[in-house]
């Protein structure tokens, strides 16, 4: 324990003085995140059941539920924004997550084997993840175009693809899948590569022992070893694509149409461009109850694991 | 590293050198396909407009146009982006290293009423996604007149939760024998945190410096929705205007583009070492 012994023994004067010590440790980082999260936490779920569209603070009414009612109103996948946003982000989650976590521990496995080398060749893997955005995305945007060098690329292996894939109806939401995979499965390696420390040497041993071969090793002992990671991995995963904006609104603002529009496009639109902070601040609320969601499951089954451990 | 040089021996009689060989060349061609997009990036900013999207591309221009690298300077306020973003990286980075590692010593070295409670906050605020409370922020920031200032920004990201829950882990390996001992000898607690428990923390402030900098430099949607006027932008904003304003300037967008990446990767190159072990011991998000 922390405080000292006499501290304990006495609650009186020293203690009190100890409080107010540790207080001023807190103070400046307390009041900044006081005032500049914790109340706009609190601050964004009033919102959600007000009206009021970014004038002055006079014409704020009270909305009730009537913000949600008007986001969920004839709630339909293809057709109302909310529905066409989630379909979207639901639809890039779901093959971005299961992709980057194959690369991601397959670079793992392929650098965990490599001995020389190994360290250059994981900074060159996680170099994508520290770079700007904006500058690759423009990039891919460029080469992902009509005759740009993807095209061109898959031309010389026989396929033959005659759009810009980011202003192509189908193309547009993979062009933003196959970037986010490209940026994000060195950031995702690193974590297996600090899972796959963890894999006790001796297992390996018995397994060969047994005479299992490689592909054996990998599905009995690697892959189950690796659940924690995976799980925690995935979890991760799962909250950062419910949250992806840069991406899209680079590479192509959420078109064409509304082909690629997410959540946050959303709530960025009804926040900056056309104000209904209440309609903002509900969508809002819809993220947060997803991502709080993932977040319990994750807390729930973090405990069951640790035994496992 | 010796557990992984016994598991490797362990594998060593399924995986011979023809697998080596096999492992590195599946290696090396990844790489370069990570490394493809960079590679692009450099060749089309050499190139004139219309050499960029020639079939057959070519991967060394015909002539180097070096040039271009000046013509985005004058086309731009690079400059004035440049200095920016400098600014509000430096500041962010400053602040948060400096409140981060003050706070989290009360929580990681004393015992004092709602400790727990309070630190439960800190933790939850961290799981509310930024872009749920983004909007009520905005509000904030017109109302007290930070709107297209690069204040806004400071101000806003010098105090996350993040950087004291970094801290903090760190602070919990430290013995607390230390600090004992140092009370003993008389040393106040400010003391204690300045002489013994900061200095044996440095890795871990070499961890947040590097994400908070890294982090704040390539902030695209911070500024995106706090600045406006040209002479208030940073870099990520810059290049969107550049990129509106020049749609089909390709080889240009991509000199610029490269500037941009410029001071991001020399720091990366400098200190890889405590942004990769910081996100695999630390396990968490950027």
């Amino acid at each position: 324990m922390t405080a000292s012994p006499a501290a304990k023994r006495k609650p009186g004067k020293l203690t009190r003085r100890n409080t107010w010590i540790a207080y001023s440790f807190l103070a400046p980082n307390f009041l900044g995140f006081f005032c500049f999260t914790l109340i706009p936490v609190l601050f964004s779920v009033a919102l959600a059941f007000l009206t009021w569209n970014g004038g002055s603070m006079s014409r704020i009414t009270f909305a009730g539920f009537g913000n949600f009612a008007t986001i969920f109103k004839n709630f339909n996948f293809a057709k109302t924004d909310l529905g066409i946003t989630l379909r979207n982000t639901v639809y890039y989650t779901f093959f971005t997550v299961p992709l980057t976590i194959a690369l991601a521990l397959a670079l793992a496995l392929a650098l965990n084997r490599a001995g020389r080398g190994a360290k250059a060749l994981r900074a060159v893997f996680f170099f994508p993840y520290v770079s700007s955005i904006v500058a690759i995305c423009m990039c891919w945007r460029f080469m992902m175009m009509k005759t740009g060098l993807i095209n061109q690329a898959l031309a010389v292996v026989g396929i033959s693809v005659n759009a810009s894939w980011t202003q192509d109806k189908n193309l547009a939401i993979w062009s933003i899948i196959l970037v986010s995979m490209w940026r994000n499965a060195g950031y995702y390696m690193v974590m297996y590569l600090a899972g796959l420390q963890g894999v006790p040497a001796e297992l390996y041993e018995a397994a060969t022992m047994d005479g299992a071969n490689g592909w054996q090793k990998f599905w009995k002992v690697t892959f189950p070893m690796l659940t924690p990671t995976t799980f925690f991995v995935s979890v991760m995963m799962v909250i950062n694509c419910f949250k992806i904006y840069d991406m899209v609104a680079i590479m192509t603002e959420g078109g064409p149409g509304r082909a690629t529009k997410m959540l946050v496009n959303y709530i960025y639109d009804m926040s900056f461009v056309s104000p209904k902070y209440g309609v903002a601040s509900a969508v809002a609320m819809v993220l947060f109850a997803i991502v709080l969601t993932v977040t319990v499951i994750q807390f729930r089954a973090e405990k069951k694991w640790v035994n496992y451990m | 590293m010796s557990v992984q040089t016994v598991a490797r021996r362990a594998n060593g009689r399924a995986f011979g050198i023809l697998g080596k060989a096999a492992l590195y060349a599946a290696l090396f061609l990844l790489a370069c396909v990570t490394l493809i997009p960079f590679v692009w990036m450099l060749s089309s900013s050499l190139k004139l407009d219309q050499e960029v999207f020639r079939y057959p591309m070519r991967w060394i221009p015909e002539t180097a146009h070096w040039g271009n690298y000046v013509e985005i300077w004058r086309k731009i306020p690079l400059g004035t982006y440049f200095q920016n973003t400098v600014a509000v990286a430096a500041a962010v980075t400053a602040m948060q290293i400096l409140t981060s590692s003050f706070a989290a010593y009360a929580f990681a070295k004393m015992q004092f009423r709602g400790r727990d409670a309070l630190f439960l906050c800190y933790i939850g605020t961290i799981a509310v996604p930024w872009q749920v409370y983004m909007l009520p922020q905005f509000i904030m920031m017109r109302n007290i007149g930070l709107y297209d200032t690069i204040w806004a920004l400071v101000v806003l990201q010098s105090f996350s939760a993040f950087g004291v829950f970094l801290m903090r882990q760190f602070y919990l390996t430290i013995p607390n024998e230390l600090c004992e001992a140092a009370r003993i000898d008389g040393l106040s607690e400010y003391g204690i945190w300045a002489r013994i428990v900061l200095p044996l923390a440095m890795p871990a402030v070499a961890t947040l410096f590097i994400f908070t900098f890294v982090n704040t430099w390539n902030d695209y949607m911070g500024p995106l929705i706090y600045l406006t006027r040209d002479a208030n932008k940073t870099i990520q904003v810059g290049l969107q205007r550049f990129i509106q304003s020049f749609t089909s300037d390709y080889h240009l967008i991509m000199a610029a583009a490269l500037c941009s990446l410029i001071p991001v990767t020399i720091l990366f190159l400098v200190m890889q070492r405590y942004f990769i072990e910081g996100i695999a011991t630390t396990g968490l998000k950027g």
